[in-house]
């Protein structure tokens, strides 16, 4: 069925809302749907957050040109890169699915989760005892869920073994972030965070440390569980970035996508200025962030001397921030939808 | 960072002793530590080790020793010695007695101690009524001179006493003519005047009631006995009569029971009428729960009442052996909570103002302010209003007055501004080792409270028995919790003083130096403006008394803004050169130019969610706080029963039982698994519009070409809001209003609160103080090179470009270290070198206890300094800066401590105490009729008169350590 409508460009509204419209011209509100709009470049692109929506909306010239499938019986091949000129007719994939009976795709993901909430990092340079795990903390609503604890471990020294403090998680949020990666559990001892050795931090202290980072968490434990752990058959990866390590093992549920973004920065604070549009702020001089580096890289050398990490192969990416930054300033332009136009059905 | 020096009172004192001689007094502590204080300036500090409650300090009689006993039974030696021309006390030696094996802990619990005049030896009285002998200073106990129950029972009337009449020692007193008999005063009543050259007793006093203490008369012809009961008892001592009856017994406060007489002394005068002074006494029944000091002068009677428990008195008098009566002067009185001083000489026995010790706590402390380098002018205004203050104190001169203040001059003068729960502000000279109050501001004046102020306790009539009369300052009780300062500020140039409170309540005000009656203006806030449904469940506003009000000599308030909703005041800012003082709650802040006496703008920063702040948290807080002080007023009464160790079993069971409990209690603590949530903080979180900081800033807020007066505000939320001021030029000052725009609003985006703003001008040096270029005390900042903007969060301290916000540095504090910016300061360090290098640089107090130098304008950490336990939160929220790197925080709700993070402002206490002049009067036991003991000493004293004997010389040689030292153990040889 087709139908067509209008919409306000310069006031789409939210995702949920425009889903929920969908749900309503098509008359099946309690189907669940995949949302897709082919862009300028005739790829078919999935429409599933806040986001996506906004830059369809924006690309609309002026026609936008939606799809819509079901879910259950989805053709998830349909979408990505060079999805419209690979095969001839995207309408035809998507209209007539029974045609391609061919083997599915291993699902590796509902679209809804192709931004990247963790990834595991570093595979390449921590010792196989160990784990990374970068959890990015968007603008979902989704809580980082985890607990720390105090407790203590063994460690193998000179003098053989010692126990020692440590900090630990003691527990996951059902449906938080860190359960949902699947890359913590409860009783992984917390080495690092960010790039900065916990032992000899209290937990308050290193509760402070991970709020602090808490946009873009980057945490090495050794994991309780070590019958996971990642086997490494070559040296060949690069050194920085997250793994994409094939010989992960299938039992690991997660998987990263294409999250190649390491842009300098972490969260960018906003202003407003004369009670106008929020935007980022901007950074300055480039001097500056020299000197800053400078100070950075001399806490963790120092923070590396006495671990059992190579401090030597220390990467610096963990001290770099997050990828994206979320606006939470009330935005006088964004409010309910407004069902202002005309919804005429074809 | 050294911890220099602790100002105010020690918390939980227990002991006290004094020293006629080096006219030095010592306070214990329950901490174990002992504090010596003589003239203002003269302080020594000396801790024991095992941090146990010191029970009894006496000093070692005309030396510079002391001895302490602590409640484990041990017996520790200090002295004063002379290292690097300053003196310094040092702990010499410990002991504990020992008693036979076998035997039970009492046989050698030490309840009286007697350093007997000889300097030879202490006498120590046990609970099994055994008096030990131990020598000084080795502390080695002369076991064939011990004292046992048996030798005194020999010549006793069996028929009077039998064997449980010489249990526990209560008192040892040494005859003040003749130091070979000693009084012995044991607790069931049982008094002996023991002969130490025959080993025997000579006199034998057979009291009915339990005896507390005894104290002899000056000329060693009688002796005053004091008891349980309440009553005291005169024995005559005299060689015809070997068991006197008592000359006169009395019940002071009869007829009714009364409470126990615990220490008492007889001082005779000149023109016959002794001083009977005690402690306790009271009627049980009507007067049992109060603290009090009794002084009789003929038909002069007034009890003293303390508002807390009276750890312990003494009685300043002259000692001179030559001087034929005692001419008490003063009386000098340690209750647990403040030191009172009561000069006997005036009629009328006014109380003398300390110069040191001061009970900072006397209401809570809420908060404080420190101002350096205090203008001369200002100094001289305050100090004069405060003395109009102080005129029913006594004019004595301080009598504590032993030793030598070596120290230099204050380089400056500094005040530090308390703020108490009572709505006074106290205002302390904090430029030397002394702190001392020179002025006290109370606000209450303005408002109607609930208490009268009429209603003080002191409405007793003449004719009131017993005559008792209230002294002291201290009154943790407020009446009304809303009138507590919470933020003070304080212009030292222009003398405007702006205070907040708990209620809401901005009031400022000027220094008059006159009495004056005049009407306060008067508006109010509404920081909620447009929000609506909300409903304020906290405290109401303060009402405020109509008409002029009467106000003394000294700051005196001309503006008051109450903010609505009442929510505490939690920052403040005053900028006396534009007449405009800036004010913040949880829910928002306003502006208010005090020229005009009009509210400029008011800026609600509530976010809509936050619901706790609308509330009015206090609402709870106060109802838990009021408990807390009914149940305090609860236990203060309990204390005073249980006081007495009397039954000592029992007691220590029941001591162990708490022990064991609060283990118990400790152990399960730790076992609880203790856990914290990982969670980025949301805008949605509560409190998040509280206003932290408030600055005004002269900068460039809108374009590079026009600098203009400027209002900043930071939230607990990581907002910075901005507002250009539009503030008319003098001439028209009052005829254009004070316009506010909002410039910029800043949202960082880790959320974490903004606990510092700071503007950095064109050669990055921080803004001046509003006035301090028109006083010529500063260069007038850069106004051509660019200007840059710090905003400090508790976890990252930021730089941004101005007028264009980009940010420049950054220092993710937190995110490196796991501590959070608790205070953050401007501080300028000079170096001790030269004078004329100095730097600007953040001094940071972290939530972990540390202190943490940073530089400008680069943010560099440059040291850290570990300084407050990091458990220890009241002493970190209490903690001040000053300007010049030094700082002040609060180790006890009574007392700060001192500390300097400058090697070139350091104020700490340096002394010298020196034995005075000993002539060979001075000891009675260069009186005829001195044993071999006395006379080893007598030459040793003869050495020492030498030594004194040329002072210039003296100076000249204890600059020399190594002479020092060839003097020390000259003397240590002689001993």
């Amino acid at each position: 069925e087709f139908r067509r409508f209008s919409l306000e460009r310069s006031k789409p509204g939210k995702f949920e809302e425009f889903y929920g419209l969908l749900q309503h011209v098509h008359k099946i509100p309690n189907v669940d749907v995949l949302v897709g709009y082919t862009d300028i470049h005739g790829d078919l692109l999935p429409i599933n957050n806040d986001d996506n929506y906004h830059k369809a909306v924006s690309t609309a010239n002026p026609l936008l040109r939606i799809f819509i499938q079901r879910k259950e019986d989805a053709d998830y091949s349909a979408f990505g890169t060079d999805t419209m000129t690979r095969k001839k007719n995207v309408l035809s994939n998507v209209l007539r699915p029974d045609n391609h009976k061919k083997k599915p795709h291993i699902v590796i993901s509902m679209p809804q989760d192709f931004r990247p909430v963790s990834s595991i990092i570093d595979v390449d340079i921590l010792p196989e005892t160990h784990r990374r795990v970068r959890l990015y903390k968007y603008g979902t609503d989704k809580p980082l869920g985890f607990y720390i604890r105090d407790g203590s471990s063994v460690r193998v020294t000179p003098h053989g073994l010692e126990k020692v403090p440590g900090i630990f998680i003691s527990r996951l949020v059902p449906g938080g972030l860190a359960q949902s990666t699947g890359l913590l559990a409860v009783n992984d001892e917390v080495l690092e965070v960010n790039g900065i050795e916990v032992s000899g931090k209290s937990l308050d202290q290193v509760t402070d440390m991970m709020i602090a980072n808490s946009r873009n968490l980057i945490i090495t434990v050794r994991p309780a569980n070590q019958r996971n752990n990642v086997v490494r058959n070559s040296r060949t990866s690069g050194s920085s970035g997250q793994s994409t390590e094939s010989s992960l093992p299938s039992s690991t549920p997660h998987v990263l996508g294409s999250l190649l973004q390491e842009e300098e920065s972490d969260e960018e604070d906003i202003i407003i200025e004369d009670s106008g549009e929020p935007r980022q702020i901007p950074k300055a001089a480039p001097t500056s962030e020299s000197i800053e580096s400078l100070s950075q890289i001399e806490l963790l050398h120092e923070s590396t001397q006495n671990g059992f990490l190579p401090s030597s192969e220390m990467n610096s990416n963990h001290s770099a921030g997050s990828i994206s930054m979320e606006y939470e300033v009330p935005d006088p332009g964004r409010k309910a939808l407004e069902e202002d136009g005309t919804i005429i059905t074809l | 960072l050294s911890q220099t020096v602790e100002h105010g009172f020690p918390h939980q004192p227990s002991a006290l002793g004094y020293s006629p001689f080096l006219r030095l007094m010592v306070i214990g502590t329950r901490s174990g530590a002992i504090k010596l204080y003589g003239a203002p300036g003269v302080e020594f500090m000396g801790l024991h080790e095992e941090n146990n409650t010191v029970m009894q300090i006496h000093f070692i009689p005309d030396q510079c020793q002391l001895v302490t006993l602590l409640d484990d039974n041990s017996l520790h030696l200090w002295s004063l010695k002379q290292h690097g021309g300053a003196s310094e006390l040092r702990e010499e030696h410990r002991f504990t007695l020992k008693g036979p094996p076998g035997s039970p802990p009492s046989a050698t619990q030490v309840t009286a101690v007697l350093p007997h005049s000889s300097r030879e030896v202490l006498y120590l009285g046990t609970e099994s009524g055994t008096i030990f002998v131990v020598e000084v200073p080795s502390l080695r106990v002369l076991e064939d001179r011990s004292i046992t129950s048996e030798a005194v029972l020999q010549r006793v009337p069996e028929d009077n006493c039998n064997r449980r009449a010489c249990e526990l020692v209560e008192a040892l007193r040494e005859h003040p003519k003749n130091p070979d008999q000693i009084l012995i005063g044991y607790s069931r009543g049982l008094i002996v005047l023991w002969d130490l050259q025959n080993n025997k007793v000579t006199h034998h006093f057979l009291g009915s009631q339990q005896l507390e203490n005894l104290y002899w008369q000056r000329d060693g012809s009688k002796f005053i006995s004091c008891h349980y009961d309440g009553s005291y008892t005169q024995w005559p001592v005299s060689s015809d009569n070997r068991q006197p009856e008592p000359l006169e017994n009395t019940v002071p406060y009869g007829p009714f029971p009364c409470k126990a007489i615990s220490k008492i002394y007889w001082q005779t005068t000149k023109n016959g009428l002794p001083y009977i002074i005690f402690q306790g006494g009271m009627p049980r029944a009507s007067y049992g729960d109060r603290h009090s000091i009794s002084v009789i002068h003929g038909s002069h009677q007034t009890a003293f009442d303390f508002t807390s428990r009276v750890i312990d008195f003494f009685i300043i008098f002259s000692s001179e052996p030559s001087a034929e009566f005692d001419d008490p002067a003063a009386m000098v009185v340690l209750a647990e909570e403040e030191l009172v001083v009561i000069d006997l000489k005036t009629p009328g026995w006014p109380a003398v103002h300390p110069p040191y010790l001061a009970s900072l706590h006397c209401s809570a402390i809420t908060c404080s302010h420190h101002v350096s380098n205090i203008p001369l002018k200002l100094w001289e205004r305050i100090i004069s209003a405060g003395s109009k203050q102080n005129i029913h104190y006594s004019a004595m001169p301080w009598p504590i007055d032993g030793g030598t203040n070596i120290a230099p001059d204050p380089p400056q003068r500094d005040l530090l501004l308390t703020g108490h729960e009572d709505g006074t502000v106290r205002f302390w000279d904090a430029s030397g080792v002394c702190l001392h109050l020179l002025y006290k501001l109370s606000t209450v004046r303005v408002f109607l409270t609930d208490a009268d102020p009429n209603d003080n306790m002191n409405t007793l009539g003449e004719d009131e028995w017993p005559p008792l009369r209230k002294v002291g300052t201290f009154d943790p009780y407020s009446d009304d919790p809303r009138l507590g300062i919470q933020k003070i500020y304080l212009c030292k140039y222009s003398g405007y003083l702006a205070v907040a409170g708990t209620a809401g309540q901005v009031l400022v005000m000027e220094l008059n130096d006159e009495d004056a009656e005049h009407v306060v203006d008067h508006a109010e806030a509404d920081l909620l403006q447009d929000q609506e449904g909300y409903r304020w469940k906290g405290h109401e506003k303060l009402k405020t008394r109509d008409g002029a009000v009467r106000f003394e000599a000294g700051f005196q308030p001309f503006v008051l803004v109450q903010c609505q909703p009442p929510a505490v005041v939690t920052s403040l800012a005053l900028h006396s050169e534009w007449k405009l003082v800036a004010f913040g709650t949880s829910h928002g802040f306003g502006l208010f130019d005090h020229q005009q006496k009009r509210l400029v703008f008011v800026k609600c920063t509530l976010h809509p969610s936050d619901q706790l702040a609308l509330e009015g948290p206090l609402s709870r807080v106060k109802s838990l706080k009021k408990s807390l002080r009914q149940s305090f007023r609860r236990i203060r009464r309990s204390r005073v029963s249980s006081r007495k160790r009397r039954g000592g079993g029992n007691a220590s069971e029941v001591q162990e039982a708490n022990a064991k409990f609060d283990q118990d209690a400790l152990q399960e603590m730790e076992l609880a698994p203790v856990q914290r949530k990982i969670e980025a903080r949301s805008a949605e979180d509560s409190f998040t519009g509280f206003v932290r900081t408030l600055y005004f800033a002269d900068t460039f807020l809108r374009d590079s070409s026009r600098h203009c007066p400027s209002l900043w505000a930071g939230t607990n939320g990581g907002t910075v809001y901005a507002f250009c001021l539009r503030v008319p030029p003098a001439e028209r000052r009052m005829d254009e209003p004070v316009r506010a725009e909002q410039a910029k609003e800043i949202q960082l985006m880790h959320r974490a609160p903004v606990v510092g703003i700071l503007v950095l001008d064109g050669r990055s040096t921080p803004l001046p103080e509003p006035l301090e270029v028109a006083h010529d005390l500063s260069k007038s900042p850069d106004m051509q090179g660019s200007h840059q903007l710090l905003v400090v969060s508790e976890e990252q301290f930021k730089v941004f470009t101005l007028p264009k916000v980009s940010s420049k540095l950054k220092l993710k504090l937190t995110a490196l270290e796991g501590c959070r910016v608790r205070k953050v300061t401007v501080a300028n360090f000079g170096s001790c070198k030269t004078d004329d290098y100095s730097e600007n640089d953040l001094a940071v107090l972290t939530n972990l206890g540390d202190i943490q130098i940073i530089s400008l304008p680069f943010l560099k950490l440059q040291i850290r300094y570990p300084c407050i336990r990091k458990e220890d939160v009241s002493g970190i929220a209490s903690c001040v800066f000053t300007k010049y790197g030094q700082g002040f925080y609060l180790i006890s709700p009574s007392e700060f401590e001192r500390f300097s993070l400058s090697t070139k402002w350091l104020v700490e206490p340096r002394c010298i105490v020196d034995m005075p002049e000993v002539t060979s009067n001075n000891h009675v036991h260069n009186k005829s009729g001195v044993e071999n003991a006395a006379r080893k000493s007598s030459s040793f004293s003869y050495s020492f008169v030498e030594r004194k004997s040329g002072r210039l010389m003296e100076h000249a040689l204890l600059n020399d350590e190594k002479v020092l030292k060839e003097i020390q153990s000259t003397l240590e040889g002689g001993r």
